[in-house]
Formats: C-alpha cells, sequence, structure tokens
C-alpha cells in the first residue's frame, strides 16, 4: 500500500467526482482578498552548512545582554540536567501520542507535572498544560463564564493590574462570544488593585473576578480580600500567577477560606529559556467541583486488569473528539516538552530549591531598586510590596534611555509602561532575579546614572 | 430488547416523561438510553428555579465514552432535581424509570406532552434506528 495519499491521479480522480474543475475551485467561497496569493518573498532552499551559518550569525546580532527586564519572561537559571534529560529521546516529542495509552512513560510525566502544579498553588487539579500564560487566561475567563451556574452574565472584572498583553489576548479570544472585560483600576498609592474602585461593582452581576498575583508592576496583590469579595457578590475568582513566587507565597488554594476557583498562569520561569518569546507553556488548576469545565487534557493514574498502575487520559467526554463543538474548548493538546522541562526543572529543585530561587530573586529586586533610587532622577512609584520586579520613574525620556541601555551598552534596562499605562509616563519595570549579581546590579547602575546625566 | 413502560411519555431523543397526580412532569432518560451510553460517571443537572423551554437543553448525562444533552420535553420550571444522581450517576443506569430520574418540570402547559410519542411509537422509533 503506497503512502503518499494523494497521488495526480487521486486528486484528479476526486475532483471529478464531486464535479470541480481544480483544487482552487474549492476555495471560491473565501473572498479572493483574503486568499493566500504567491509566496514571492520566500528565498529558495539552504542546505544544513548554510543555515547554520545564517543562524550562528544572527544569534551573535542579538549578543548576551545583561537582562533587567522580565513583564512576563524571566531569567532564572536552568540546570545544565533540565535540557540535557529533556531532548532524551524518549522525551523529545512535544505531542501526546494519538494512541497515547501506548505511551505510558509519557502519561507518568504528564501526571507527575500535573501533581507538582496542583501542590505548588495548592489546588485539586491541574491539566497537562495549555499553550502559554495569556492564552491560560482566556480560557479561564471561558471556563468561569461555563462554570459559574448562578451568574448569567458574560462580564468577567479584569483588573488593569494583569498583564496587557494577557489582557489584549484574552479579549481577542472571548470577545466573539460576547464576553466583555471590564477594567479595575489600579491604586495609584501602591500599585495594587483599587480596593473601593472593585467594591464599586458590588451587587451587580459579572461570572467571576481575576486576581493577578503578583501582579504586572511586581507588586504583591490583595489576593485575600479579593478572594473573598468574589464570594460575597456570587463571582468564581481566577488566580493568574507566576509559579516561581507560589514557592514563597500564600498560594491561591489556601486565599480567604476556601482558596480561589481558578488559577492559571505562564510556566516559562520554570525551566524554559528566554528566546524571542517562546516556545512557552500554560498552566491551568482548579478546584474538584469545576473539572468538568476545565479545558485540556487531564491524565489520571488507574489500575489495569491485572491490578497493575497505569496511566490513562480522563475525562475525555469534555473534549472535543466527543464532544465535538459543545467541547470545553478547542484545546485538546498540551506543551509537552515545555513540561517535560518543568518537571525535571521543579524535580531538580525541589521546594526548597524553588523557595530558595523566589527569595532570592525578591532580595535582588530589593538591592537593585534600593541602588537605582540612589541615582539622581530615578525614584520608586509605588510604595506596595513586590516580589522580583519594581516600578522605578524617571526624570528623562524612558524610551530614550531604554533604547540607549541596550543599544550602546548592551544593558535590558526593562519595560516602558507609558505605551500600556497613560498615567505612567517615563516609568520602567525593573526585574532582578537569582541570576543577577552586586556586579551586575552596580554595572547598570553607574550606566544609568551616566545616561540620565547626558539626556539632563 | 429495552424496557418501555405504558405509564408515560417519551421523545425520539431518548427522554421520557411522567406526569404525576399533581401536575408535574418528572423527566429522566430510557432504558435503551442508558444502555447506549454504557456506564455514566457524572450527571450535570440544571438549577432547581431554572426556566426552560420545549426542547431545549438543560442537562448533560457523561458516560465513560459520551456526553450527551438532554432536551426538556415540555415548557416549564425546574422544580426538583435528583440530587443523589451526584454521587450515584450510576442510578440512571441501573433504574431509569424509577430512581434514576433526573428533574421534575412545573409545565406550563401539560398538553406539550399530547405531542409526544407513546410506548408504542417510541419502541418502533428505537427498533427503526
Amino acid at each position: 500500500m503506497p503512502f503518499i495519499p494523494h497521488s495526480e491521479q487521486d486528486i484528479e480522480q476526486m475532483l471529478s467526482v464531486i464535479g470541480a474543475d481544480s483544487i482552487d475551485d474549492l476555495f471560491d467561497e473565501i473572498p479572493a482578498n483574503l486568499r493566500c496569493a504567491e509566496l514571492t518573498q520566500i528565498p529558495s532552499g539552504m542546505n544544513e552548512m548554510e543555515v547554520t551559518r545564517l543562524l550562528r550569525e544572527r544569534a551573535a546580532q542579538d549578543g548576551l545582554p545583561l537582562c533587567f527586564l522580565g513583564a512576563g519572561a524571566y531569567e532564572h537559571h536552568i540546570p545544565a540536567a533540565v535540557w540535557e534529560i529533556t531532548t532524551r529521546g524518549e522525551f523529545y516529542s512535544a505531542y501526546t501520542p494519538y494512541q497515547a495509552e501506548a505511551s505510558q512513560g509519557t502519561l507518568q510525566l504528564l501526571y507527575e507535572f500535573q501533581t507538582m502544579m496542583a501542590s505548588l498553588v495548592a489546588m485539586d487539579v491541574s491539566n497537562a498544560s495549555l499553550y502559554d500564560g495569556a492564552s491560560a487566561l482566556a480560557e479561564a475567563v471561558l471556563m468561569a463564564v461555563r462554570a459559574n451556574r448562578k451568574s448569567k452574565s458574560r462580564k468577567i472584572l479584569m483588573p488593569s493590574t494583569v498583564n496587557p498583553v494577557y489582557r489584549k489576548v484574552t479579549d481577542a479570544i472571548v470577545k466573539n462570544q460576547d464576553i466583555e472585560l471590564v477594567d479595575v483600576p489600579f491604586d495609584p498609592l501602591t500599585g495594587q488593585t483599587d480596593l473601593n474602585a472593585l467594591a464599586a461593582f458590588a451587587g451587580d452581576d459579572y461570572a467571576a473576578l481575576v486576581i493577578p498575583q503578583p501582579n504586572f508592576f511586581g507588586a504583591l496583590d490583595h489576593v485575600d480580600e479579593m478572594t473573598a469579595w468574589a464570594v460575597d457578590n456570587k463571582m468564581l475568582s481566577i488566580a493568574v500567577v507566576n509559579p516561581m513566587a507560589m514557592a514563597l507565597l500564600k498560594p491561591p488554594g489556601e486565599w480567604a477560606d476556601e482558596g480561589v476557583d481558578i488559577v492559571c498562569g505562564e510556566g516559562q520561569p520554570l525551566g524554559a529559556p528566554l528566546a524571542s518569546g517562546g516556545p512557552y507553556f500554560g498552566f491551568m488548576c482548579c478546584k474538584q467541583k469545576h473539572v468538568r469545565q476545565m479545558p485540556g487534557r487531564i491524565i489520571g493514574r488507574t489500575t489495569d486488569l491485572d491490578g497493575k498502575e497505569g496511566f490513562t487520559l480522563t475525562l475525555q467526554a469534555r473534549e472535543q473528539h466527543i464532544r465535538r463543538s459543545k467541547a470545553t474548548s478547542n484545546i485538546c493538546t498540551n506543551q509537552g516538552l515545555l513540561v517535560t522541562a518543568a518537571s525535571i526543572y521543579m524535580s531538580l529543585l525541589g521546594p526548597e530549591g524553588l523557595r530558595k530561587v523566589g527569595l532570592n530573586s525578591h532580595k535582588n529586586c530589593q538591592t537593585l531598586v534600593q541602588r537605582l533610587t540612589r541615582i539622581e532622577g530615578v525614584s520608586q512609584v509605588f510604595s506596595g510590596q513586590t516580589f522580583h520586579e519594581c516600578v522605578l520613574k524617571v526624570d528623562a525620556d524612558a524610551q530614550q534611555l531604554i533604547d540607549d541601555l541596550a543599544e550602546k551598552h548592551d544593558i535590558l534596562g526593562g519595560f516602558n509602561l507609558s505605551a500600556d499605562y497613560a498615567d505612567l509616563n517615563n516609568c520602567i519595570l525593573v526585574c532582578a532575579t537569582e541570576t543577577r549579581t552586586l556586579d551586575d546590579i552596580e554595572r547598570f547602575a553607574t550606566t544609568l546614572d551616566a545616561l540620565l546625566k547626558q539626556q539632563g | 430488547m429495552s424496557n418501555t413502560p405504558d405509564d408515560r411519555k417519551y421523545a425520539s431523543s431518548h427522554e421520557w416523561a411522567l406526569l404525576e397526580d399533581d401536575g408535574t412532569v418528572r423527566v429522566g432518560i430510557t432504558d435503551h438510553a442508558q444502555e447506549a451510553l454504557g456506564d455514566l460517571v457524572f450527571v450535570e443537572l440544571p438549577e432547581v428555579g431554572q426556566n426552560v423551554g420545549k426542547g431545549d437543553e438543560c442537562s448533560v448525562v457523561e458516560s465513560v465514552k459520551a456526553a450527551s444533552d438532554i432536551y426538556s420535553p415540555v415548557s416549564g420550571e425546574i422544580i426538583a432535581v435528583n440530587e443523589s444522581l451526584e454521587d450515584s450517576p450510576e442510578l440512571v443506569n441501573e433504574a431509569p424509570y424509577d430512581d434514576g430520574w433526573l428533574f421534575v418540570i412545573q409545565p406550563v402547559d401539560v398538553s406539550e406532552l399530547d405531542e409526544m410519542l407513546d410506548t408504542e411509537a417510541y419502541q418502533q422509533s428505537i427498533d427503526d434506528e
């Protein structure tokens, strides 16, 4: 039997049966201006030697900048064993196999990943991962609208302290399902969600409240108060968290009396390198009672007919291949390779190791902020406590400073907040993880000082 | 051959509706439906107080191999749900016409039941499947 599915002959035969002249005819109903034209800008192929050389040259252009930039993706030390093991042949596939149960090792790894994530955020169950943090939040919003049967609302309270990219992605995914994200402003003194502004929404029907921890400004938010408020107002609560901070802070499963309903976030800090924005992975955990509304794959542990332990895809009746258009989500896969790396990373560090990474990141950020704010023309914007990021205001053109730091001094000096927050003109979000040394901080500080003097 | 008692009415989507003495309508799925679905693992029930129209999706029964919507056979208000199914969904398999009922509706118009199939017609419809 030939394994080439469509020979010229097959295609002609099929076209003649359905009465079409060409394959293009099948796409007639798509307007011509939306159809993909000939790809004229793609250069011809290169051999391996040429590609290796080209990419090496491109990589050299990026350099190895000193990184004080966070804003959603973070530079952490990744033990060499993580990717050494992850890229072993047995793991080096990013896809759940079609005959999943034939790959017991893969399923066991995913099961253990789920156990680690559920334990890290103190929730009952975890799925086997989603695409990234932003789309995980979108899935959490869709899930909350389905799961909150006490509410008829398709509106979600979304603090403006949630990562702006997450808010944009979520809006793009949910708006055509008539789900509306309603802004909750932040307190200009503390950088936390404004509880008074939140209180003004009391009594109105919303499906859920999103609670960031830490929030986009690095600030520790009012998580207990917000969780309790959501319960009082018959809303579900969705925590969007940095997993690294969870080793240090009270996990969402323990916020207020009963914990939040859904936890989601970006898994990149757990073993994935910073690489031009990806690939990363999203994670999602929830309370047991919502598990049937959770999107994505879930691996369960069971026993076979001989009483031996085995792993299996479970709760598949929620999924597309069974539930068709009524599935909980169009997500029917996971980020296998990144999850493998994260599981190995967490195994190598253990709870105490993760705590140390979090704590050292926090301490280094404190040191960074103390040092930078000694510079004339640099001040701290918010008074609230932070994890490993902080907002600083500069008496200069922030974008110019960031550009000069990168181009002339090979330093990524932070994220310019003015484009996303009109009130935070010339404010920069800076980050320091456990990878930054006192020398790194001093180099950043003296360079910044000199640039400010030049600009001034 | 599955069991189809003649004290009630049937929908071609495999729900049964039983008119009670107090004028309410009790709803469940047929013996044929539970057999086709296999072992039930979860039943998502409607909310008490919820208003439903005839033909509305108002419940989901999930087995090890499928999840199926349950359509309300009449219009009205949900006044009771079978809470024992939360912990024991297998009751639907064991006793689809008795302990395995799903919910009770206070109907707006009892005559909607007349549009449903009787035992013979329902039996015919499943024989034709």
